[in-house]
């Protein structure tokens, strides 16, 4: 039954979308000009490639980001059952996140989470 | 308090005695459909006229004044115009992406928006890895922000997409860990049992400090996942233009504006769920006629109003702080917020074993 209403709230995003492109494209109004397909940059011609190599240091914070929140996938079914296991849950969860925070500290020393 | 599932096994029962079983079922998802569709709109249209209103008071001014009495109906009068406005064909955009970006948005937000429980029984997606799977759809906005930032072929929506990307994504990484400090608390993932569980007190009063802690990590973390307030650098105007939606326009730029304050009211609705209780009343441990008293206020009034608090706090940021640069909004979360975090989960979970919770 749940899935099955997560079809429809998917479909119900889709239709959304959908009604409303096809409303404006009846109603709205169209006019042809060579200059209105340029990029919206200054007024002038705009120069240069746009598709072009970017910032490193957004990757590094992406890559980062990757390793910790795989982690938060593993913690939550562990969150789930902590009431149970006690105290031997939490030991069992700490190597896990000692590993984890060592990692953390090892990028932090290494000055990945540094701007530069 | 009202159970609106009275209501909904009504209509089922209804449907079931006129027609066989599948088409009572594909009108009920019909009907499910319309009322989630039109309940976005006019959250939508009420958030842009609210954030309007509030802005224009903390700036001393009037605000939208001119359209109906206190000018009401102006975000309807703007849904209008922008659907009548032209959507204009670029050059040297890649096609397929421009077009998909938009659906990606408004599908995430309203995936999220499904799972919010807005009153008792009144709850359209409900799993028992209810907030897990909120977390995991609210995270597919991300792709739609990044796709049209790159498919548009601007210089300034690049540089948006990928500063919104980078701060999205660092920012998911607190909202996860504070959603999980609440995990433990509660011990499940349901959002019906989160909900349940704070019939005696809401978790932001039982959890002690570290529900508290998770709380205010919550709302920064919140307000940077919708590129808002002070963490608007996505969309700066001043220098972006206006980031990554720049090249859309029309109704294309008007999905990108309805999802952005959809998102806010998602973050405040789940920030509700999880710290002050969803639907359920303010209840006292001993204070029976007063949580009488608190039963007779509808759970939908309870739901809307705690999550319209919390999203007047994070339009309050906005008017408070100034915008931060992107190496200070990554130091903030990788050095202050994520050990914060992960310490504030470490004595949540002490507190728990140890039964240290009211």
């Amino acid at each position: 039954m749940n899935s099955a209403l997560f079809v429809v709230v998917l479909i119900t995003g889709l239709a959304l979308v959908g009604a409303a492109l096809l409303i404006a494209g009846l109603i709205s109004p169209r006019s042809f000009n060579p200059q209105k397909g340029e990029p919206y940059e200054c007024g002038i011609p705009s120069r240069g490639e746009s598709w072009m190599q970017f910032k490193v240091g957004y990757y590094l914070f992406a890559i980062l980001y990757l390793m910790f929140d795989v982690e938060t996938v593993f913690l939550f079914p562990w969150a789930v059952i902590l009431k149970d296991l006690g105290v031997a849950g939490l030991f069992n969860i700490l190597f896990f996140m000692v590993v984890l925070i060592l990692g953390l500290v090892y990028a932090w020393k290494k000055g990945a989470l540094e701007w530069k | 308090m009202f159970d609106f599932s009275i209501v909904t096994h009504w209509i089922d029962n209804l449907l079931r005695s006129v027609m066989p079983g599948w088409g009572a079922l594909l009108i009920e998802f019909v009907l499910v459909g319309v009322a989630l569709l039109l309940l976005y709109a006019v959250l939508a249209l009420f958030y842009i006229y609210f954030e309007r209103k509030v802005c224009a008071f903390f700036q001393c001014r009037l605000g939208p004044n001119r359209v109906g009495p206190y000018g009401i109906f102006q975000s309807v009068a703007d849904m209008f115009k922008i659907l009548i406005k032209e959507l204009i064909s670029l050059n040297h955009i890649d096609k397929f992406l421009f077009n998909l970006a938009p659906y990606l948005v408004i599908v995430a937000s309203m995936l999220a928006f499904g799972c919010l429980p807005f009153g008792k029984g009144l709850q359209v997606i409900d799993f028992n890895i209810g907030i897990f799977f909120l977390i995991a759809v609210s995270s597919i906005g991300v792709l739609g922000i990044l796709l049209a930032g790159w498919s548009s072929h601007n210089k300034y929506t690049l540089i948006g997409a990928i500063r919104s990307g980078a701060q999205m994504v660092s920012y998911e990484l607190s909202i996860g860990l504070s959603v999980l400090t609440m995990v433990v608390f509660a011990g499940t993932m349901s959002i019906t049992g989160i909900v349940e569980a704070q019939n005696n007190g809401w978790f932001i009063f039982t959890g002690h400090i570290p529900a508290i802690v998770a709380f205010l990590i919550y709302l920064v973390a919140g307000t940077a996942e919708t590129n808002r307030g002070p963490f608007d650098l996505p969309e700066a105007e001043s220098e972006l233009t206006a980031g990554y939606h720049t090249e859309y326009s029309g109704i294309h730029f008007g999905f990108f504006y309805l999802a952005e304050y959809l998102n806010l009211f998602i973050v405040s609705g789940v920030a509700s769920l999880l710290f002050l209780g969803g639907w359920m009343p303010l209840h006292i441990p001993g204070w029976e006629s007063f949580n009488h008293v608190m039963d007779y206020i509808p759970s939908v009034v309870w739901f809307f109003g705690k999550a319209i608090v919390i999203s007047f706090i994070i339009i309050w940021f906005k008017w408070t702080f100034p915008r931060l640069r992107i190496d200070q909004l990554l130091r903030l979360e990788w050095k202050y917020l994520l050990p914060l975090n992960l310490i504030n989960l470490f004595v949540m979970v002490l507190i728990v074993i140890y039964g240290l919770h009211f």
